[in-house]
């Protein structure tokens, strides 16, 4: 039996559908909402993620287009304050969070060499968790509640929602976690486990790290808001204060730390190369998980001046250096190992294909942003409004370079790994326009805004609607910036839109190659699409990128193939 | 049989090893709890530092019953020796020896909730006070949502381990590490909230 023969119980599968027994659609929606497979559950964390980026992403753009009108003329005033914590809370809890983890829980277990996640009824409740608390909090926004909100049963609705939501990102955090540590393949070592594993193992850890800090937070606001006396927490007009930075770098980093591990696998891929200095790339996403702890630390704002000397400087800059300039320097070790690989690999005919280029790109933008974070915390440059301590447009445009960026590279993930997921090939001259159709996005989505930071644009978290009238006033001459970023905005709802039409397109029927993009690592030994329980047979791996080994024997020595193929499967 | 690059085969392996899940997602879950818990009291001592630096005393009307506090505090280190006697005793095969840690862990996880509730009687606090009231409430009431939860867990360790399945540990080995953690975690809760104040 070779891996692409047809698993066993996809015959039956097969033979059944072909027949009179076609699930009616209660049964499949049935199977869906019931479903353990891992596949299922990434596939519908990934796909609602999605839809709440859209959103988010279209809610963003009316609000430039109010900011650029005169006030109240297209969006009404008493509802800027809810709209602009819809689309950050829609970018972060809402969409780019789900969207990285649904990736790692469909693809980690397949890259694991394993037949299941582990707890995938805790991964399937994590999902419901989540996508009910953000449809609470949607709905409390949309009636009045959230930060700031008039409406105090639906301020306490939206604590509740984001609470909720929370515990479902923390519970899949914990099932990819365990996955990872206890499931891997006889021989995986933690070293030889594929880069978007660790990543994704490093991003779980993170989650787990930042985001119960934020739910501790909302148990003292609900508290307080609801049976207390609101005067610790400064009533509703406190609550944006306490948990703004959960939507801002440097917090949003961490769930771009898949995307990351996402972009570094793809050199070795199209490069065909073995990746070099292994340990050191681990190290270097390793390094970006820092974020995690700067995020949770956001409340006491580590930042710098070198407008200062001795023990007053050091004392600003320990923390700084630390915090921000850690994850700086990990992604600048990711992006110089990929050089690294490139130049191995320049000689092997490298096969630049659609994933690649949404991996090389969303790392790039990824890495703009965890710049921009890095220079965000540098006082003399006055990106934070000095007079009212809150935050310029330099911080939103910084945190959607990341998201976008991060949400690049997975689009790109879902690229990749669609012949396993779906059973399909998306066709490059199909998906390539689109990585550069949102790159161009991101970086004018993004990019401007950091320009108006210097310009003193408002921006940052509302918790008042005081703060929403200063956002919402566009500064002297950043009316050009407010505008580009409101066509990237424009361009990145165009991507998301067509590239889910993409996903959702019927399949031409077309059976798909095991492994079309020449992966090297044991998912890609599996037949396409992945059947039930992933392998029949659990594989030994003796090598970091064990297909690549088995293609370089095969290359010296045919026989050494054939033999390794007739106890396959 | 030719095999192109896309079909390059893996040989098959033994069946893997069986793998310490349950312990290892504990283990994160303590991880979490840790952050939960230590957020928490990281925003307590700020609003006490604030109270204080005004000049006035933390908690400012309530006196704190330090007898029962305390013995919460020993009710669960020693909770933690009655969940490490029921892995001890499964991995024996000793269902009698079990049941009794695994029993007496779940009654020291009741007697901590009722030393809450005397606690809450005994102290009064209103949770509408002006600044002590929700601090209180949701701090000790977090703690008291994490000793449930082991209640829970310790119900279904009891029903795991006890319905045939004694000599596999895993569960109970996970079940003791929860406990470790939930002790740790509330002797940081003990120093802050009741000792410090």
């Amino acid at each position: 039996m070779t891996t692409i023969d047809t698993h066993p119980d996809d015959s039956v599968a097969a033979a059944s559908a072909g027949g009179a027994t076609v699930p009616s659609f209660f049964t499949a929606a049935g199977d869906w909402a019931t479903t353990t497979d891992h596949k299922k559950i990434g596939r519908l964390s990934t796909g609602f993620g999605m839809l709440v980026l859209l959103a988010a992403a279209i809610v963003a753009l009316l609000l430039d287009v109010e900011r650029l009108g005169d006030p109240g003329a297209f969006i009404d005033t008493g509802a800027q304050l809810q709209l602009i914590q819809m689309y950050r809370i829609g970018l972060v809890v809402g969409g780019i969070a789900p969207l990285a983890l649904g990736l790692a829980v469909a693809v980690v277990p397949l890259q694991l060499g394993a037949r299941q996640i582990a707890f995938p009824r805790v991964a399937l409740t994590g999902f419901y968790a989540w996508l009910g608390g953000t449809a609470l909090v949607m709905v409390s926004l949309g009636l009045n509640g959230g930060a700031g909100g008039g409406d105090a049963d639906m301020v306490d609705l939206f604590l509740t929602g984001l609470g909720l939501a929370i515990l479902g990102l923390c519970a899949t955090a914990g099932s990819l976690g365990t996955t990872i540590l206890t499931t891997r393949a006889p021989g995986m070592t933690m070293r030889r486990m594929p880069v978007f594993a660790w990543s994704s193992l490093i991003g779980a850890i993170a989650t787990l790290l930042v985001l119960p800090v934020l739910f501790g937070v909302l148990v003292y606001l609900y508290v307080d808001h609801r049976l207390g006396s609101q005067a610790n927490f400064m009533g509703v007009e406190g609550i944006g204060a306490w948990i703004g930075w959960a939507f801002t770098v440097p917090t949003v980093i961490v769930f771009a730390i898949p995307a990351v591990g996402f972009a570094a696998e793809q050199f070795s891929v199209a490069f065909k190369t073995r990746q070099p200095m292994r340990g050191v790339l681990f190290a270097g996403i390793a390094l970006i998980g820092v974020t995690a702890y700067a995020g949770a630390t956001q409340q006491f704002v580590h930042d710098v001046t070198f407008d200062t000397s001795g023990e007053t400087f050091i004392r600003g800059a320990a923390p700084f250096v630390l915090f921000s300039g850690l994850p700086l320097l990990g992604v600048t070790v990711v992006l110089l190992l990929a050089l690294v690989n490139a130049k191995d690999g320049a000689r092997n005919n490298p096969s630049v294909r659609a994933p690649f280029v949404f991996g090389v790109l969303g790392l790039l933008l990824v890495g703009a942003g965890i710049a921009a974070n890095f220079v965000e915390g540098i006082t003399d440059l006055e990106l934070v409004d000095p007079a009212t301590n809150t935050a310029t447009s330099f911080e939103e445009g910084a945190t959607l370079l990341v998201v976008y960026g991060a949400a690049l590279a997975l689009l790109g993930g879902l690229v990749y790994w669609a012949p396993k997921l779906w059973g399909r090939l998306l066709a490059d001259k199909q998906v390539l326009p689109l990585a550069l159709l949102g790159a161009l996005g991101t970086v004018l989505a993004g990019a401007p805004l950091i320009v108006a930071g210097f310009l003193d644009q408002i921006g940052g978290y509302p918790a008042s609607q005081a703060e929403v009238d200063r956002i919402m006033t566009v500064a002297d001459d950043a009316d050009i910036w407010i505008t580009l970023s409101l066509v990237g905005q424009g361009i990145m709802v165009l991507t998301l839109l067509a590239f889910a039409g993409l996903l959702l397109k019927p399949s031409d029927g077309r059976e798909v190659d095991a492994n079309p993009y020449g992966g090297q690592t044991v998912e890609w030994g599996t037949p396409s699409p992945a059947p039930d329980h992933n392998y029949e047979h659990v594989a030994t791996v003796a090598s970091a990128e064990p297909l690549f080994a088995a293609r370089t024997a095969d290359t010296a020595d045919t026989d050494t193939a054939a033999d390794t193929e007739g106890s396959a499967q | 049989m030719s095999a192109g690059p896309a079909t390059v085969a893996l040989p098959p392996a033994a069946p893997p090893a069986p793998r310490r899940q349950v312990l290892m997602g504990t283990a994160l879950g303590c991880v979490a709890g840790t952050m939960l818990i230590g957020g928490m009291l990281a925003v307590w001592v700020l609003f006490r530092e604030r109270v204080v630096d005004a000049g006035e005393r933390f908690p400012l009307d309530y006196i704190i019953h330090e007898v029962a506090t305390n013995v919460m505090l020993i009710t669960l280190w020693a909770l933690c020796l009655f969940a490490q006697w029921a892995v001890y005793a499964g991995n024996r095969g000793d269902r009698a020896h079990t049941a009794l840690a695994l029993g007496v862990t779940g009654i020291f996880a009741l007697a901590y909730i009722n030393a809450q509730a005397f606690v809450y009687a005994q102290m009064e606090v209103e949770i509408a006070d002006e600044y002590y009231g929700a601090l209180f409430y949701a701090m000790t009431g977090t703690m008291l949502a994490v000793v449930a939860i082991g209640l829970v867990y310790t119900v279904v360790a009891a029903f795991h381990s006890l319905s045939g399945r004694l000599r596999q540990t895993e569960v109970l080995s996970g079940l003791a590490l929860y406990w470790y953690w939930t002790a740790a975690a509330y002797s940081a809760v003990w120093f802050v909230v009741y000792v410090t104040k």
